[in-house]
C-alpha cells in the first residue's frame, strides 16, 4: 500500500492519493496541471513543502533519489550516450554492487523482456525512437523497484508504434507485477492502459476512478470535456417523471429526459451527451428526439463525425460508426432526427 | 554528504585560490601605492612599524601627488582612453561586416569562416604585433609595394606613430569584437528582415531599422571586450608606438622596470582600476544577462 | 554562398581576412629569405632556421615556457572546471557575487595590473613567510593558473548550460550518488569542452609576455620575454623562423583538437 499526500505551492495543491501495489495508475491532465511536479516529488527530485510520501509505509521525506525504491522512465529516455545498451540497463545494478555475472544475467533477462536482446552492444544513437524507449523501460525495471514512474512514455512515438507499445507496456506490467505510475496528457493513452486514473487540473485532483467511471460519469464539465468529445447543453430541472428528471434546455429546444438521482426543481444543470451516444435517424421509441440539419461531415474511416444544426441554431456533434462497407450515407443539408436514451446523458450540477 | 557540504567542497579550492591570488594582490597594490620609494629590498617603505612608543602607521600620498602634479600621467590616461575608444570604433567598423557576412554565408561555411577569424588568435600575440613592424616600417613591405607601384615618391611614416597603434589594437582585438557580434547576429530571425522587405523596406533601411538595433547587445559586449583591455595595453604602444603615443599601460611598465618606482607604479595601477571599474561592472552585467 | 552576400559585404570580408592574414603570411615568407634585410627578397634559404637551431637562449626559454604552460593549463583546468560548475549549478550561495566577479575579472583586466599585483603579492609573501623564494617558474605558473582559470570557467559554464540534466537525474534515480554521477556521467560528456579549455589556457600561458615579465625571475625567462627583448632592437629573421615554427605547431594542435572534438562523440 502506498499513500502519499503532497501539498505544495501552486504546483500541487492538497493532493491525496492511495495507490495499490501492482496496479497501473495514471495521472492525467493538461500541461501545467501539476502532474509532472507530483511525479518528480515521488522520484525525489522535488521536495514537497507539506505532506508526506509513504512507500510501503516508509516515509520518503529525507530519502534522496538514489536511495528510493523508485525508478523513473524519462520522457526523453535520458539514455547515457557514452554507454552501450547493456551498460545502460546494467547501470543501476552496478550502483547496487551486484557482481558481474549476476548483473549480466539480469541485463540479458531485461533485454529479453523488451525484446532487444540483439541490441546489447549498440549505442543509443544507433537505435530508433521506439527501441530507445524500450531500453529506458528495461533500465527502469532492472532493479525491480517497488514503483516505476513513467513520464509521458508514448509522447515521442509515432501513431502506429504508440498503439503497439500501449499493449506491450500493459502486458509487461502485468507479467512482472510492479506498480506503474504513468503521467500523461493523452486521455486515450490513460484510458487504454491504466486500471485507475486521477484527473488533475491546476494542481488538484478533480476526479479519481476507473477509466469507465471517468468516461461515463464525469464529475465535472472539465472532466467531461477533457476526456473524449462531448456535447454540453445548459438546462434547468423542471420536474420528474417516473424516476427520471425533466430538464428544460433552451439550446436543445425542448425538454430532455435524463436518468439521475433526485434534484430540486429549478436546479441549474449541464447536460453532457457523448457524440457516439446520439442516434441518427432515431425511431419514435427513443425518448429524446430533436430535429436538425447536417451542416458538417467528416469521414474518419472507422466512424464519421457529423455536425448537426438544431432548430435553435445550436450545433451538436454526432459520431456514427462505419459498421457496413457500403451504406446510404447522409449528405450535407439532409434533415435528420437525432435521439438519445435517458441513460446516455450525464447531468452535471452547475 | 549533504548538498551544502558538497557545495562547499566544490567551491573551497577555486574560491580560496582566487581570494589569495587575485583579490588579495589588489589590496597590496593599494597599500604600496601609499608607501614611498626606498632603497633596498623591497624598494618601498613599510606600512607600519613598532617601536618603544607603539605602532606607527606610515601613509604617504606622495605617489598620487606625483601622478596629479605631472601632466604626463594625466595625458597618458587620456591618451590611453582615446586610443582605446577610437580603436574600438575601428574594430567595430571592420568587425561588424565580417560577423554579418559570416552569418549570411551558407551554413556549412560558417564554422570554417569563424575558425579562420579565431586562428590568428591562437598564434602568438607578440609575434603578430611584431609582424606589423616588418610591414609598416620605412623600408617595409607596404612602403616598398607602394613605391614599386609608383603610388608614392617617398616612404610613408607608418610606424612608431598613432596610426600603427590603431592598426595594432584593431588587429589584435578583432576576434573579441567579431565573436560576440556573431553570437548576437546569429540569433536574429531572418524572417524579420523578410517581413521588413515585405512591408516596403529597402535593404539598407531594413538593416538600419531592424538588424542594427537588434544587434546592440552584441555591439556593446564586443566594444567592452575590446575597450577595457586596450586601455591598459603595453606591448602595442611599446613596439608600434612612438614618443607621442604614450599609453598608461606603458607608463606603468616604465615606472616599474625603468624607474624602479614601485609606489608610483602602484598608484598608476590603482588609478587605472578606478577608471575601469565602471565599464568592467557593466560588462559583467551584460555577460550575466547573456547567460541567463 | 555568394548570392546571399552583397558585393559590398563580400569585399569587406575579403579585406578583413587579408588584413588578418597578411602579417602572418609575410612572416612566414620572409623566414625563408636569404637576406637579413627582411624586406628585400634575396632568394630562398633555411639559414635562419639553422641559426635558430643553434640559439641556446631561445631553446632554454622555449623549454621553460612549455613547462610553465603545461602546469598552468592543468592547474587552470582543475580550478576553472570547479568554478564553472559552481557558477552554473549553484544559483545562490553566500559570496556568489564576489566569486563570480573574481572568476571573470581576469578576462578583461589589463595585464599590467594583474602582473604588477601578483608580483607585489609574491614579494609581500616572501617578506612575511619566506615563501615563495624569489621569482621563478613557480610564481609564473601561479600567475598563469590564475589567469587561465577565468577562461576555463567560461568555457565550462557554457558547456554545462547546454547539458541535458535529465541524464544526471536518470543516474541519480538508478542509485548513483552525486559525486559518482559527476565522474561517470557529467565529466565524460563535457570532456571536449575540458580539452578546449586546457588548450586555451595552454596557449594563453605560452603566449603571455606582460604577466610573465612581472612575475618571473632570472632563472625563468620565458620565450615571449626573449622574443620581446629581441624585437625591441628591430626586426630579426630568426624570430620570423621561430614564428613560422610556432604557426606550424598551432596549426597541428588545432587540427588535432578539431579531430578530437568531432561531433560523433555524443548525441
Amino acid at each position: 500500500m502506498k499513500r502519499f499526500r503532497p501539498g505544495a505551492a501552486a504546483a500541487v495543491d492538497g493532493v491525496s492519493l492511495e495507490i495499490t501495489a501492482g496496479e497501473f495508475f495514471a495521472l492525467l491532465g493538461p500541461s501545467g496541471c501539476g502532474k509532472t511536479t507530483l511525479l518528480r516529488m515521488l522520484a525525489g527530485f522535488e521536495r514537497p513543502d507539506a505532506g508526506r510520501i509513504l512507500i510501503d509505509g516508509e516515509d520518503m521525506a529525507e530519502v534522496p533519489p538514489y536511495r528510493r525504491p523508485v525508478n523513473m522512465m524519462f520522457q526523453s529516455y535520458a539514455l547515457f550516450p557514452h554507454m552501450t545498451v547493456a551498460e545502460n540497463v546494467g547501470f543501476g545494478l552496478r550502483q547496487d554492487g551486484l557482481p558481474k555475472a549476476e548483473r549480466a544475467a539480469r541485463v540479458a533477462a531485461m533485454l529479453d523482456l523488451v525484446k532487444l536482446g540483439a541490441f546489447a552492444e549498440r549505442k543509443p544513437q544507433q537505435l530508433s525512437g521506439g527501441e530507445r524507449q524500450r531500453v529506458a523501460l528495461a533500465r527502469a525495471l532492472a532493479q525491480e523497484p517497488k514503483l516505476v514512474l513513467l513520464d509521458e512514455p508514448l509522447a515521442a512515438l509515432d501513431r502506429k508504434l504508440r498503439e503497439e507499445t500501449r499493449f506491450e507496456l500493459v502486458r509487461i506490467q502485468q507479467r512482472i507485477g510492479i506498480t506503474f505510475l504513468m503521467v500523461t496528457h493523452d486521455q486515450e493513452e490513460a484510458m487504454s492502459m491504466a486500471s485507475r486514473i486521477a484527473v488533475m487540473a491546476a494542481g488538484k485532483v478533480v476526479q479519481l476512478g476507473t477509466p469507465q467511471e471517468i468516461y461515463e460519469a464525469p464529475a465535472s464539465r472539465f472532466v467531461a470535456d477533457f476526456i473524449g468529445g462531448v456535447n454540453l447543453l445548459p438546462g434547468e430541472v423542471t420536474g420528474s417523471e417516473g424516476g427520471r428528471l425533466l430538464v428544460a434546455s433552451a439550446e436543445a429546444g425542448g425538454t430532455i429526459l435524463a436518468e439521475h438521482g433526485p434534484l430540486a426543481r429549478g436546479t441549474l444543470v449541464t447536460l453532457a451527451v457523448r457524440p457516439e451516444k446520439i442516434v441518427l435517424d432515431a425511431p419514435p421509441s427513443v425518448a429524446n428526439r430533436l430535429e436538425g440539419v447536417i451542416r458538417g461531415f467528416a469521414y474518419r474511416g472507422e466512424a464519421s463525425t457529423l455536425e448537426v444544426e438544431l432548430a435553435t441554431g445550436r450545433v451538436l456533434r454526432v459520431s456514427v460508426a462505419n459498421n457496413a462497407r457500403r451504406r446510404e450515407m447522409h449528405g450535407l443539408g439532409d434533415r435528420v432526427t437525432l435521439g438519445w436514451d435517458p441513460t446516455a446523458v450525464v447531468l452535471l450540477v452547475r | 554528504m549533504s548538498d551544502a557540504v558538497r557545495r562547499r567542497a566544490v567551491l573551497v579550492l577555486p574560491f580560496t585560490w582566487l581570494l589569495l591570488f587575485f583579490l588579495a594582490p589588489f589590496f597590496i597594490v593599494l597599500k604600496i601605492s601609499l608607501a614611498e620609494s626606498a632603497i633596498g629590498i623591497p624598494p618601498y617603505t613599510p606600512l607600519f612599524s613598532t617601536d618603544a612608543s607603539g605602532w606607527h602607521l606610515y601613509l604617504s600620498l606622495g605617489g598620487y601627488e606625483f601622478l596629479i602634479s605631472d601632466s604626463l600621467y594625466f595625458r597618458a590616461y587620456l591618451d590611453a582612453l582615446k586610443f582605446a575608444a577610437v580603436s574600438t570604433v575601428f574594430c567595430l567598423l571592420v568587425g561588424y561586416p565580417l560577423a554579418y557576412g559570416i552569418v549570411r554565408a551558407a551554413r556549412r561555411w560558417r564554422g570554417a569562416l569563424l575558425l579562420l577569424v579565431i586562428l590568428p588568435f591562437w598564434t602568438s600575440f607578440l609575434i603578430r604585433v611584431y609582424a606589423w613592424i616588418g610591414l609598416l616600417k620605412g623600408n617595409g613591405l607596404i612602403n616598398n609595394t607602394l613605391l614599386a607601384l609608383g603610388l608614392i615618391d617617398q616612404p610613408l611614416t607608418l610606424l612608431n606613430n598613432a596610426f600603427a597603434v590603431y592598426v595594432g589594437i584593431v588587429y589584435s582585438y578583432l576576434p573579441f569584437m567579431v565573436l560576440p557580434l556573431y553570437a548576437q547576429l546569429e540569433k536574429l530571425d531572418p524572417a524579420l528582415l523578410e517581413a521588413a522587405a515585405d512591408l516596403g523596406c529597402r535593404p539598407w533601411q531594413a538593416f538600419a531599422r531592424v538588424t542594427l538595433p537588434l544587434s546592440l547587445p552584441g555591439i556593446a559586449a564586443g566594444a567592452l571586450l575590446v575597450f577595457i583591455p586596450a586601455v591598459g595595453e603595453f606591448v602595442i604602444p611599446d613596439l608600434l608606438g612612438g614618443p607621442d603615443t604614450l599609453m598608461i599601460g606603458k607608463v606603468l611598465w616604465d615606472e616599474f622596470f625603468a624607474n624602479r618606482d614601485w609606489p608610483v607604479a602602484s598608484a598608476v595601477a590603482i588609478a587605472m582600476l578606478v577608471v575601469l571599474i565602471v565599464p568592467m561592472a557593466f560588462i559583467r552585467r551584460l555577460l550575466q544577462e547573456e547567460a541567463a | 554562398m555568394i548570392n546571399r552576400l552583397s558585393p559590398f559585404l563580400l569585399t569587406m570580408m575579403v579585406v578583413a581576412y587579408v588584413f588578418l592574414y597578411a602579417p602572418i603570411i609575410s612572416l612566414v615568407v620572409y623566414s625563408f629569405n636569404a637576406s637579413r634585410l627582411v624586406t628585400v627578397w634575396a632568394g630562398f634559404s633555411l639559414h635562419w632556421y639553422a641559426e635558430l637551431w643553434r640559439n641556446e637562449a631561445i631553446q632554454r626559454a622555449a623549454g621553460i615556457s612549455l613547462e610553465i604552460a603545461i602546469s598552468a593549463a592543468t592547474g587552470a583546468l582543475v580550478l576553472g572546471t570547479l568554478a564553472g560548475y559552481a557558477l552554473q549549478r549553484y544559483p545562490r550561495f553566500r559570496g556568489r557575487a564576489l566569486f563570480g566577479a573574481l572568476a571573470t575579472a581576469p578576462l578583461v583586466m589589463p595585464e599590467v595590473i594583474t602582473g604588477l599585483s601578483l608580483l607585489l603579492l609574491f614579494v609581500a609573501l616572501e617578506q612575511a613567510i619566506g615563501w615563495p623564494e624569489g621569482r621563478s617558474v613557480l610564481t609564473v605558473t601561479i600567475a598563469h593558473i590564475t589567469l587561465g582559470t577565468a577562461y576555463v570557467a567560461v568555457v565550462v559554464q557554457a558547456r554545462l548550460a547546454a547539458f541535458d540534466r535529465s541524464l544526471e537525474e536518470a543516474a541519480l534515480d538508478l542509485g548513483a550518488r552525486p559525486v559518482k554521477v559527476f565522474l561517470v556521467i557529467t565529466l565524460p560528456l563535457i570532456a571536449p569542452a575540458l580539452v578546449a579549455g586546457w588548450l586555451l589556457a595552454f596557449t594563453l600561458s605560452l603566449d603571455d609576455l606582460v604577466i610573465a615579465s612581472f612575475t618571473s625571475g632570472p632563472s625563468s625567462t620565458t620565450l615571449p620575454m626573449v622574443i620581446f627583448s629581441s624585437v625591441r632592437l628591430g626586426v630579426s629573421p630568426q624570430i620570423n623562423a621561430l614564428a613560422t615554427l610556432f604557426l606550424l605547431a598551432v596549426a597541428l594542435l588545432v587540427t588535432a583538437a578539431g579531430w578530437l572534438l568531432r561531433p560523433s562523440q555524443e548525441s
